[in-house]
């Protein structure tokens, strides 16, 4: 079982291997976060109860809730895959970094905006600098500036490891975003699911806020297949095994 | 793992490390401009900064909103569960702001010892329930005092 699962992840580090698996994956991948992103919306939006005290405005943390653990989580997974870049200078390694950061900078804008327009009625203000808005704002600066540095150097394979570093480097900032309400008086609310004791939430509203986060997590695993299958036609479209593709003809 | 991996894979985990420890030194040193608020007792204790500008974090005290029938000044005490502090604002109030709620407002000590805000943010609480959980659990809290 072991062996196997070692051989799999050999495999998937040669790209022409990794273009045929993620075209076969990715489709399962989207498909079910689509089912279950309609699923949990609908369950969160309509189902589920109002809350004691905000009423439906509550209902945001469907999107903003996910949106903030992915954030966070496509971050680890681009450090980790910055980390096999530059140790053991995987190709396939250095592909999934890159490709990694237009999603989490995606999810990241998507929770600081959502989080926004909560604020607005709830605290009384779109924006303030307390530590948790501030260290996620510093996370979106982080991810667009893998993007940035990734476009600004031509080798591939050197823009890999420059991003991987980079990568590495900013991985400091995660601690600080899960930490910074227990760190400091913020004007955001402490951590409700993530704690040590029971969660601070309903089930009747939790059990919604887990099936979308299951969904955010497959979205992005879906379309961060699709975006390193692109990325490795980039890098590797005049290669032998890319030509005899049935969809090169 | 072959020796020139396991030197660079050494080097990496250094350099995650020096920059964990000099965020962490960054932090520390500005542990005190990184607090959104002050609370009650650090106002008691001196802790805030006095003749200028602070937020101030707490929560309303029960029964000590005074609304000013003809206008839209409004003063309240804030409390940390040890310390109290008078608060006097003028201006709507956001949704969450109630008694038993935690708020923040931001302003400055006049010479009475009252903190005179010009703007009052609420602070939600992280637990989410439905109205007839809430009810429930403050009939059973209610019970409970009797």
């Amino acid at each position: 079982m072991f062996r196997a699962l070692v051989n799999f992840y050999h495999r998937l580090g040669s790209p022409p291997h990794f273009y045929r698996i993620s075209g076969r994956l990715a489709p399962w991948f989207i498909g079910l976060a689509l089912v279950l992103m309609a699923g949990g919306l609908y369950w969160g939006l309509v189902l589920a109860p109002t809350d004691y005290e905000q009423g439906d405005a509550y209902r945001i943390i469907y999107i903003h809730v996910p949106a903030a653990w992915l954030s966070m989580f496509v971050y680890m997974c681009m450090a980790v895959a910055g980390g096999l870049a530059l140790v053991w200078r995987m190709k396939m390694a250095e592909v999934m970094a890159v490709t990694a950061a237009p999603i989490g900078a995606g999810f990241t804008l998507l929770a600081l905006a959502t989080g926004s327009i909560w604020g607005k009625p709830m605290w009384g203000t779109w924006w303030v600098w307390d530590a948790r808005l501030t260290s996620e704002l510093v996370l979106l600066f982080l991810y667009l500036g893998v993007i940035a540095l990734d476009n600004a150097i031509e080798d591939r394979r050197l823009a890999g490891r420059a991003v991987g570093i980079l990568a590495l480097v900013g991985v400091v900032n995660i601690p600080i975003i899960h930490y910074s309400v227990e760190w400091w008086n913020t004007l955001h609310q402490g951590p409700t699911v993530t704690k040590f004791d029971a969660p601070s939430i309903h089930w009747s509203m939790l059990v919604p806020l887990l099936v979308m986060a299951v969904a955010f997590m497959l979205y992005f695993g879906g379309t961060w297949l699709l975006r390193a299958r692109n990325e490795v036609l980039r890098r590797e479209g005049n290669r032998r095994w890319a030509m005899e593709l049935p969809e090169a003809s | 793992m072959t020796p020139t991996r396991k030197k660079r894979l050494y080097l990496i985990a250094a350099m995650v490390a020096g920059v964990a420890v000099a965020t962490g030194l960054a932090l520390k040193a500005f542990n005190e401009n990184l607090m959104f608020f002050f609370s009650p007792s650090e106002v008691a204790t001196g802790e805030a900064p006095e003749g200028e500008r602070f937020r101030l974090g707490g929560m309303v005290v029960d029964g000590s909103v005074q609304r000013d029938p003809d206008s839209l000044a409004v003063t309240f005490g804030l409390t940390d569960y040890d310390e109290a502090v008078t608060v006097s604002y003028t201006g709507i109030l956001p949704d969450l702001f109630r008694e038993g709620q935690g708020i923040v407002a931001h302003g400055k000590l006049n010479g009475d010892g009252v903190f005179v805000a010009d703007e009052v943010l609420a602070k939600h609480d992280e637990n989410y329930m439905p109205p007839e959980v809430a009810d429930m659990m403050e009939q059973r809290k209610a019970k409970g005092a009797q």
